[in-house]
């Protein structure tokens, strides 16, 4: 078990007007890049200092706050896997519970003084405490719980709703918890009610203490509104809907809140510890938590230190060129404006093609600026960085050029030749393209080793995966440089070796073949997308197919048919569908498209599938897909397959990325006799 | 356009506990311009009818001015303790009486018409910052025998006054920082400390502690107990830790106001600024600096020392102390106008701070004694100076 970095529980006191005062002080020991978190060491050790407490002569009252930054995360997660039984878990839920509900009976006034970041266990903790203080430094309040497939456990799902009422609960606990884990400042929790004062972070614990002076003087009034729990069925009906519209009841965890927040305005805190401790009790050993967590460490760490990276200290990238002013080639440099704020060359053949680029560009940091996500008096600075050409020649002291002309291999390698005239011998290619070789792009030019893969997703300023490929001749330069290229855009970047169409699209593109399938023998596209909502995409296949475009797809989907002819095919009615010119296979109501409807060819009689088949078929290929993939050495391993789906596609935690769910749903062993994740 | 000078106020005078330099100090985590804000912040809020926009400069000393004391920290704390961005700040150095000197400078601007209303103060957090810190002597001090070496040793000039004055003895020296050390217990028990002191709630590695007293004073020091302390700066010496001021962390600040700003705003001055004075000496003797500042300012406002009742003296040793109270024919070991509420060797020195713990000391005093119309804070300088203010009760 990767042992437990123990939060220590240290007390002080300080003698005030008001008699003495208790200050605890969370601490791990290290600087806030370790936030506080609890394990069974961490609750022992608040025990110990509760019994220091206890034997201390004429404490008035506790403070019990953070170290500098932090409050305190919540549950220690290195030990969720080690958990292996519900008894195990439970026992877990109460030892936390019996020790908050120390502090919760304690017989004089508790104060929490949320200094730093504060979720989970932390805020549970600080929900035990009579009264909080919150700084307006704070950034980060949450209850990540579900997003993680946990409940608020440790007190929360049934103190939270007690203090502020159930519809701010469930906001916290559920929609932002799903929406992405979105963490709420200090403002907004006081605004809330779940503090009681807002205090500026520079004398924050000396305002808290004389709150507390003042509570113990009866200076200090708090004055709570009433809970309202009138319409609390209405508010949780509403709640599970949305759930369901989001995990399609393939994540138990978000019930399980709801129902305890349901009943929390006529239940006694026992009764809810109770209900949580068995809520936990099913939660931390289920195999969504798991994913969740696992999914968790990629997202936070791994990801931060991309796996098969050269050591080396990169080139500076000092000037950008941007190659076709297209949609693509507007959209990346108004993100390397954005990010790098360099000047930026945008190339392309024809003067309104570079007025469209410029003009898209301007529109959209103008936009940036009325957010304000840049100042306003720097925007014409900014926007005088970027320079629009005819000529390759004032790319010439570019340091990065990317190229974002049509997806055509004679294309690319065309400008890519003819730009290798001007540019030094130092100067990095990269190429945008989603599905064609890198190393057959930079076969016929000089320096092949400066060529290398960037392949964003759609939309480029919000989905945060890069995958970048490493063609035949990239060398390590090439790509270290191409590295910190992509953390200085913002973007968590994964290497992917030069394989057709690359992670993601592969992997979609596999399961849109079985999905075409499906249709082609006869189920309807609304019978498909319904079934395969439940993998937990972020919408469903044909939902996802109009948001790319049936063209671009299909285009897509070549590259694959020619590269495995025995997996992938072209349905002869997506090939209907890009020939008439369609958006997407439904029309604005919703329901397929009627002209579209007219020319579909399906099997007579259908061959109907029911949605287990469906999602069968389809998980099935896509293991299938995955395990030659890793053969084929695409990636690193199964965890850098997760981090795209999850980064690219958008796919939820709680199965993992992808792989985690292959294994629990048993597909994995079905195909392949042996899961992506052996048992250690 | 002609103009006349403005009187110029201390409104208000407040400092941090001072804690013993080191990592065992309670000021060991935290910064020296947190402990600037946290001064800052006490003198705006025990004068809640002074606007902050008002403050037409901050000014503040630290000897090191470097890492959390660098970067013009009279400009940085204007940010930081949240002051609107158009206050100006300032940053200044006269080693030991630095914050001195910054309130001197801020009362200069005031009288002249520069500014109504400024703080000021010092700080020096000597565990960050050892004396000394980053320094690079010239080398002509040394070739050209401009200072005698043991200059830049403060305990070594210390112990040159003993032979200049062989007449103080160690023993004398014991006894007037016992006496220093009782009359600061005195105090304490009394309540008085505790009104020039903001307690500050600081991260240590034992979690927050809120550090509201100060780590230096030994009540409980008796002549025995000092007769057996080693001297550090000689062989057979007589300067030790206990008859010495030590290495401190502190922060202390004044806020002042011309006499117009005081009746616009409403704020209660406590003295007005009669004339100030700064004079060098030789630095391996710059214990004697107080002597010749003190002779100047009383020269240039015309008075005569036993015009001042009370006589506020930064005693960085007990032997440059006894060697002022002889050349002004004080009477020895305890007169009552002298620190009469301990001084330095029981609270600490954190050199550039400590010109401003003299002014809140003063400033209680006159509160106190209503009867009393003026008094003296003075003080050495490493490097051979010595400063000199004369106030006026303004309590009255």
């Amino acid at each position: 078990m990767p042992e437990e970095l123990v939060t220590q529980f240290k007390d002080n006191y300080v003698e005030t007007e008001a008699g003495k005062i208790a200050i605890v002080t969370m601490d791990n020991g290290e600087d806030y890049r370790k936030p506080n978190t609890f394990g069974l060491g961490g609750i022992a050790s608040l025990n110990a200092c509760l019994d220091r407490i206890a034997e201390t002569q004429d404490v008035k009252a506790m403070i019990l706050t953070g170290k500098p930054f932090i409050f305190a995360v919540g549950a220690d997660l290195n030990q969720v896997p080690e958990i292996k039984t519900k008894e195990e878990a439970i026992s877990v839920a109460r030892a936390g519970h019996a020790a908050f509900k120390r502090i919760m009976d304690l017989p004089y006034p508790t104060v929490a003084a949320i200094n730093g970041a504060v979720m989970g266990g932390g805020l549970e903790i600080a929900l035990a405490c009579d009264y909080r203080t919150i700084s307006t430094g704070v950034t980060a309040v949450a209850f990540p719980e579900c997003f993680i497939g946990l409940i608020p456990g440790w007190g929360g799902t049934t103190l939270l709703p007690k203090l502020i009422g159930p519809e701010k609960a469930l906001q916290i606990i559920i929609t932002n918890a799903l929406n992405n884990n979105r963490m709420i400042s200090g403002r907004e929790a006081y605004e809330m009610g779940i503090a009681d004062r807002l205090y500026e972070p520079v004398e924050f614990l000396d305002d808290t203490i004389k709150f507390t002076v003042g509570v113990l003087n009866g200076t200090e009034k708090v004055e709570r509104p009433q809970p309202d729990f009138s319409n609390v069925d209405a508010l949780c009906d509403a709640a599970q809907a949305a759930v369901e519209a989001k995990v399609h009841g393939m994540a138990p965890a978000p019930y399980r809140a709801i129902e305890i927040i349901r009943k929390a305005g006529e239940i006694s805190v026992d009764e809810g510890f109770a209900l949580e401790d068995e809520a936990l009790g099913d939660l931390i050993i289920s195999d969504q938590c798991r994913a969740s967590v696992y999914s968790f460490d990629l997202v936070q760490r791994r990801a931060k230190r991309p796996v098969g990276v050269p050591e080396g200290a990169p080139l500076a990238v000092n000037k950008v060129g941007v190659l076709g002013a297209g949609l693509m080639g507007s959209q990346l440099a108004t993100l390397f404006l954005r990010r790098m704020t360099v000047p930026i060359v945008i190339k392309d053949i024809k003067q309104e093609f570079v007025d469209k680029g410029l003009n898209y560009i301007q529109t959209e940091m103008t936009k940036q600026a009325e957010k304000g996500r840049i100042e306003k008096t720097r925007l014409p600075w900014m926007l005088s960085l970027v320079k629009g050409t005819l000529d390759y020649q004032d790319l010439a002291d570019c340091d990065f050029i990317i190229e974002a002309v049509l997806e055509d291999m004679s294309l690319k390698k065309k400008v890519f030749a003819e730009l290798e005239e001007y540019v030094s011998e130092t100067a990095i290619l990269a190429t945008n393209t989603s599905s064609l070789s890198i190393t057959q792009m930079a076969s016929d030019l000089k320096r092949p080793q400066r060529v290398v893969g960037f392949h964003f997703f759609n939309p480029v300023a919000v989905l945060p995966l890069l995958e970048i490929i490493r063609g035949e001749k990239t060398d390590d330069q090439t790509l270290v440089t191409a590295f910190d290229v992509a953390r200085k855009i913002g973007k968590r970047a994964v290497l992917v070796k030069d394989a057709p169409a690359f992670v993601v699209n592969r992997l979609l593109i596999r399961m849109m073949v079985v999905q075409w399938d499906l249709v082609d023998e006869g189920n309807t596209f609304k019978e498909v997308d319904e079934a395969l909502a439940k993998l937990g995409a972020p919408m469903p296949p044909f939902v996802l197919l109009a948001l790319v475009g049936p063209a671009i797809g299909m285009h897509a989907c070549e590259t694959l048919v020619e590269a495995f002819p025995d997996r992938y095919h072209i349905s002869e009615n997506l090939r209907k569908l890009v020939e008439m010119g369609k958006g997407s296979v439904y029309g604005p109501d919703g329901n397929v498209d009627e002209e579209y409807a007219k020319v579909l060819k399906v099997a007579d009689p259908p061959k109907k599938s029911t949605p287990q088949e469906m999602i069968d078929r389809t998980c099935e290929a896509v293991t299938d897909e995955i395990a030659r993939m890793l053969e084929e050495g695409v990636v690193a391993g199964p965890e850098e397959i997760d981090l795209c789906m999850i980064l690219g596609a958008g796919y939820p935690f709680w199965n993992g990325g992808i792989t985690k769910a292959l294994d629990y749903l048993g597909y994995s062993e079905k195909v392949l006799g042996r899961k992506f994740h052996p048992e250690k | 356009m002609a103009r006349t000078l403005n009187e110029v106020y201390l409104v208000d005078a407040v400092r941090t506990a001072f804690g013993r330099a080191g990592q065992k100090g309670v000021f060991w985590s935290t910064r020296a311009d947190d402990m600037v804000v946290k001064v800052i912040r006490a003198l705006l809020e025990r004068n809640p009818q002074l606007p902050p926009e008002r403050v037409d400069d901050n000014v503040w000393a630290a000897t090191t001015q470097m890492g959390d004391q660098g970067l013009t920290m009279g400009r940085t704390t204007v940010m930081l303790a949240g002051l609107p961005a158009e206050v100006p700040g300032v940053s200044i150095d006269r080693m030991c009486a630095g914050g001195m000197t910054a309130a001197c400078f801020a009362a200069s601007e005031i009288a002249v018409g520069a500014a109504d209303i400024c703080i000021a103060g010092g700080v020096e957090h000597m565990g960050h910052h050892p004396m000394g810190q980053g320094a690079d002597p010239n080398p002509r001090f040394m070739a050209e025998k401009l200072v005698d070496p043991s200059a830049l040793n403060m305990g070594a000039t210390a112990e040159n006054l003993h032979d200049m004055f062989p007449e103080i003895t160690k023993e004398e020296a014991d006894q007037y920082a016992m006496y220093c050390q009782q009359k600061a217990k005195k105090a304490w028990d009394e309540g008085k400390i505790q009104k020039m002191i903001v307690p500050m709630t600081v991260w240590t590695e034992n979690g927050w502690r809120v550090a509201d007293r100060d780590e230096q004073p030994r009540p409980e020091t008796t002549m025995e107990g000092l007769r057996d302390l080693r001297t550090p700066f000689r062989v057979q010496g007589r300067v030790t830790a206990g008859n010495s001021s030590g290495l401190n962390d502190g922060a202390a600040g004044v806020l002042l106001a011309s006499a117009q700003a005081c009746e616009e705003l409403g704020l209660k001055p406590k003295m007005r600024l009669v004339n100030y004075a700064f004079a060098g000496v030789r630095p391996e003797v710059m214990g004697l600096g107080p002597i010749p500042a003190t002779k100047k300012v009383l020269e240039r406002a015309k008075m005569k020392f036993d015009d001042l009742d009370f006589v506020e003296l930064n005693e960085a040793f007990a032997v440059q102390a006894i060697a002022f109270m002889n050349e002004f024919g004080m009477k020895k070991m305890d007169d009552p106008r002298l620190n009469p509420y301990g001084g330095a060797i029981a609270f600490g020195h954190p050199l550039a701070s400590s010109g401003c713990r003299l002014m809140a000391h003063l400033a209680l005093l006159f509160e106190e004694n209503p009867g009393a119309k003026y008094g003296l804070t003075t003080m050495c300088v490493g490097l051979g100076q010595g400063g000199a203010v004369i106030w006026e009760n303004a309590t009255g």
